[in-house]
């Protein structure tokens, strides 16, 4: 075994780390979702000058028109310019999805590394964890909305608060198997400091997990602000969201589908990217992972 | 006599990328019938990849056999469909691998497991074997490897047995067909040296009993040397000699054998300094550990994992702590490094008593001791550099990082790496270096006390030999004292200047190392120095 495992570590494993840039611009699928997500930040950015208008224009005479040259993807019931909206609202799912992402993983990071780390504070830290976990976001953000008022913020609030805990069961889980090795117990007798043992030590080891991981957690938080949105429970209705249009649309489905339809296709489109770029980086980052999922 | 294996210009090659271009380079080897051949070389040589060929188990994609052929009973295995060849591996041809744990299925229990091979493949002609036929033969097996109370074990699921126990039920497992060519891939490696010893005594016994070729793969000259008929020492993907057991150990004809067993250590204690009375660095007295597992209406188990250990080391002095696996001997080193706490007992080092110390008066005490481990791979942080490793102790403890640069420059010289170098991370360098990069790390503090734990026993004998070598030239270049931890004998009988014996957490024999050596006194010593594989060559001296 000693002498297989050795050969094709010295073979597979030496590329793999020295040019992992290399290795990320080689794999199809994080090069796919890289472009896509490219074009849909651009989009983002440049909303005013990509051909838009005000998304909040109401021009009640040109109410729920098809697809045309001047209406690219139809106008809603109030005669808003759909294409207008649609670009706009990916401000909103950008910001929400990476915000969610940074604030979910870097608190559930830390709780994560002190509760695998400090012994005594697992327990307890873990079962409000396990209370936390029991909150549907959605639930959530109703009951956060009905205390504030709708808010950008409340949403990402609603959504950062459950997957906070599901990251730091994974940041825990590798923080039980890094601390017993050999290495943390060698800064130990060196005389590191706890936190700077976490610092340099634990946490470095942690990030691929963590970087796949976190593109999950976007993918999902876009999908779920556009889920809130379509409920009335998320951004107020003044800025278009994808998922506020398709609920505006909902009601003129059979007769206008192009409402519902154009953000639907970009939210499918957006989540897709996130995900095919998680996989991605996972098969890259973290092939063992990859191949017991 | 026909011979049942036979190897010819086998070629397998390696990925693109690889330090080399083929893992085998044309082979030639043969294995007769009763006939056991060893082939023995280092991590990295090319035997593990020679006995999967055999399998048909290489990596799909990855090792592809591109020259040559292997033939079993004259059928040539590497041109058989996948189908043939699971015919084969069972009934003509099976292997022992070296972690019976992970090649059992950990939720069936064992003796299921054996009935599925018999269920897969019938007899060995063909017949099928009805239940009671087969428990019938698995009782048989089960007395074939000397198994006892085989109504109990049969039941037993694998992590209730233990491993001399879970390899025996591997063999029984190869033998169940009666196969022509028994394939044993480092079998004794992961287990203790008297379970060794047995083991190794029953795959001698077995084999003789049923006639079957034994192709034995080993990295250790004294296992070829209690078991092989016939050996094949292989280097870089090549056989470089092969030829009698005998001739080739008393007469090793390439240089690479020659150094392979001369760096094999032997088993006499070797003549050092008296250490007389230097200063005591290290005292332990009733140190104890005691581990505790208690649970929801579960009765409460006490493991005495160290038990009343008391040990002195002075300065210059190397102690060994030799024992086998669960002997304590792990937890009396992590005790004393205060990486656990003790349950009882005093340590006191330079004469300052540390077992109780706080966690915050205990930082200006570490610097002192600083220990080694035994897995190169896991010792160092994968993703900081070498220096960084190095330098992060001292300074902890105020060394300017100027000063902490240049000594971690001064110490991978010392210890024979290329300063250049010192920006490099740890995957960039081998198992031996790596260990050689941990002394320097260890070193940087500027301890009193070096504690190796088995530091040289994942390294293949050439660079074991190394790292022994420079151990004990900074030992006495910085005048340190060193608690070295290990399971092998050989090893202690290098390095030691007293040696102490441990058996389930309590030290059965003390005292000197020349004095253990040349007469052990406690029935333990005893059966461990018997275990020593090839105690009867001498080793260490073949090429002087």
């Amino acid at each position: 075994m000693t002498a297989l495992a050795s050969s094709d570590q010295s073979a597979l494993e030496r590329p793999r780390r020295v040019g992992l840039f290399g290795q990320l611009r080689r794999n199809p699928s994080v090069i796919g979702g890289a472009i896509v997500l490219a074009v849909l930040v651009v989009i983002a950015l440049l909303a005013p000058y990509l051909h838009t208008v005000d998304p909040e224009f109401l021009k009640p005479r040109f109410r729920l028109r098809p697809p045309s040259a001047e209406y690219w993807f139809g106008t809603d019931a109030l005669g808003r310019d759909d294409y207008s909206r649609v670009v706009y609202g990916s401000r909103i799912s950008l910001i929400v999805g990476v915000t969610v992402a940074v604030f979910a993983l870097s608190l559930g990071t830390f709780i994560g590394l002190v509760s695998g780390y400090i012994r005594w504070l697992d327990a307890i830290v873990m079962r409000v964890m396990d209370g936390l976990m029991a909150i549907p976001a959605i639930l959530l953000a109703i009951a956060l909305i009905a205390l504030s008022k709708a808010s950008l913020g409340t949403v990402i609030v609603a959504i950062v608060v459950p997957e906070v805990p599901r990251v730091a069961r994974l940041v825990r889980g590798l923080v039980l198997t890094i601390r017993e090795e050999p290495y943390v117990e060698a800064a130990i007798a060196a005389g590191t400091r706890l936190p700077l043992i976490l610092w340099r030590h634990v946490l470095p080891n942690t990030i691929a997990p963590l970087i796949v991981q976190g593109t999950y957690i976007a993918a999902a938080a876009v999908l779920t602000e556009a889920i809130l949105s379509f409920l009335g429970a998320g951004v107020p209705t003044d800025i278009p969201t994808w998922g506020n249009i398709m609920a505006e649309g909902r009601r003129f489905f059979q007769v206008a589908p192009w409402t519902i339809f154009f953000p639907g296709a970009c939210l499918a489109v957006t989540v897709f990217a996130i995900n095919m770029m998680g996989d991605g980086l996972r098969d890259t980052l973290d092939p063992r992972l990859a191949k017991r999922l | 006599m026909n011979p049942v294996l036979q190897i010819r210009g086998l070629t397998v090659r390696l990925p693109a990328g690889a330090d080399r271009r083929n893992a085998v380079d044309g082979i030639d080897l043969e294995v007769g019938p009763r006939e056991i051949v060893c082939v023995v070389g280092e991590s990295g040589s090319g035997k593990s990849v020679t006995a999967f060929s055999i399998m048909g188990l290489l990596p799909k994609g990855q090792l592809v056999p591109t020259a040559g052929e292997i033939r079993l009973q004259g059928e040539d295995v590497l041109r058989a469909s996948p189908q043939r060849l699971r015919e084969l591996r069972g009934s003509r041809m099976s292997m022992i691998f070296q972690e019976p744990m992970t090649a059992l299925n950990p939720v069936i229990p064992v003796g299921d497991q054996i009935a599925e091979v018999l269920e897969t493949h019938g007899t060995r002609d063909g017949g099928a074997l009805d239940a009671a036929g087969r428990e019938r033969r698995i009782a048989e097996l089960f007395d074939d490897v000397r198994l006892p109370e085989p109504e109990r074990l049969r039941r037993a699921y694998p992590h209730q047995l233990s491993g001399g126990q879970r390899q025996r039920i591997m063999i029984a497992m190869a033998l169940a067909l009666e196969p022509a060519l028994i394939i044993a891939d480092e079998p004794t490696t992961a287990l203790d040296v008297t379970t060794q010893a047995q083991i190794l005594r029953l795959i001698k016994a077995i084999q003789a009993e049923h006639q079957s070729g034994v192709l034995f793969i080993t990295h250790d000259f004294g296992v070829v040397a209690e078991i092989a008929d016939r050996v094949a020492v292989m280097k870089d993907g090549a056989i470089v000699e092969t030829g009698a057991t005998r001739d080739v150990l008393a007469r090793p004809q390439h240089p690479y054998t020659r150094m392979l067993i001369a760096a094999v250590p032997g088993v006499a204690a070797k003549a050092r300094a008296p250490i007389g009375a230097a200063p005591v660095v290290l005292a332990t007295r009733g140190l104890t550990k005691i581990y505790r597992t208690s649970g929801w209406l579960q009765a409460r188990r006490d493991v005495h994992a160290a038990d009343a250990v008391d040990l002195t080391i002075r300065r210059g002095e190397t102690l060994g702590i030799v024992g086998e696996s669960g002997s304590g001997k792990s937890t009396v080193a992590r005790c004393v490094a205060r990486l656990i706490e003790p349950t009882g007992g005093e340590i006191s080092l330079d004469g300052q008593p540390i077992a109780t110390l706080s966690a915050t008066r205990l930082r200006r005490h570490r610097r002192h001791i600083q220990i080694i481990f035994q897995d190169p791979y896991r010792s160092l942080n994968p993703r900081r550099t070498v220096g960084k490793s190095i330098v992060e102790g001292p300074m902890n403890f105020g060394l300017s990082k100027a000063d902490a640069w240049s000594r971690a420059h001064a110490l991978l010289d010392l210890v024979g790496i290329d300063p250049a170098a010192i920006d490099r991370y740890p995957h960039q360098f081998s198992g031996g270096q790596r260990q050689r990069i941990c002394i320097a790390r260890a070193l940087a503090m500027e301890p009193t006390l070096l504690i190796a734990d088995e530091a040289v026993s994942a390294l293949d004998v050439s660079v074991q030999a190394q790292v022994l070598a420079l151990l004990d030239d900074v030992k006495q270049r910085f005048e340190l004292a060193m608690l070295f931890i290990t399971h092998d004998l050989r090893v202690a009988a290098q390095v030691c200047d007293s040696v102490a014996v441990m058996l389930k957490g309590r030290v059965v024999e003390y005292g000197s190392a020349a004095e253990i050596f040349a007469n052990p006194r406690h029935d333990y010593t005893r059966a461990l120095f018997d275990a020593a594989p090839g105690k009867g060559w001498q080793f260490g001296t073949a090429a002087e």
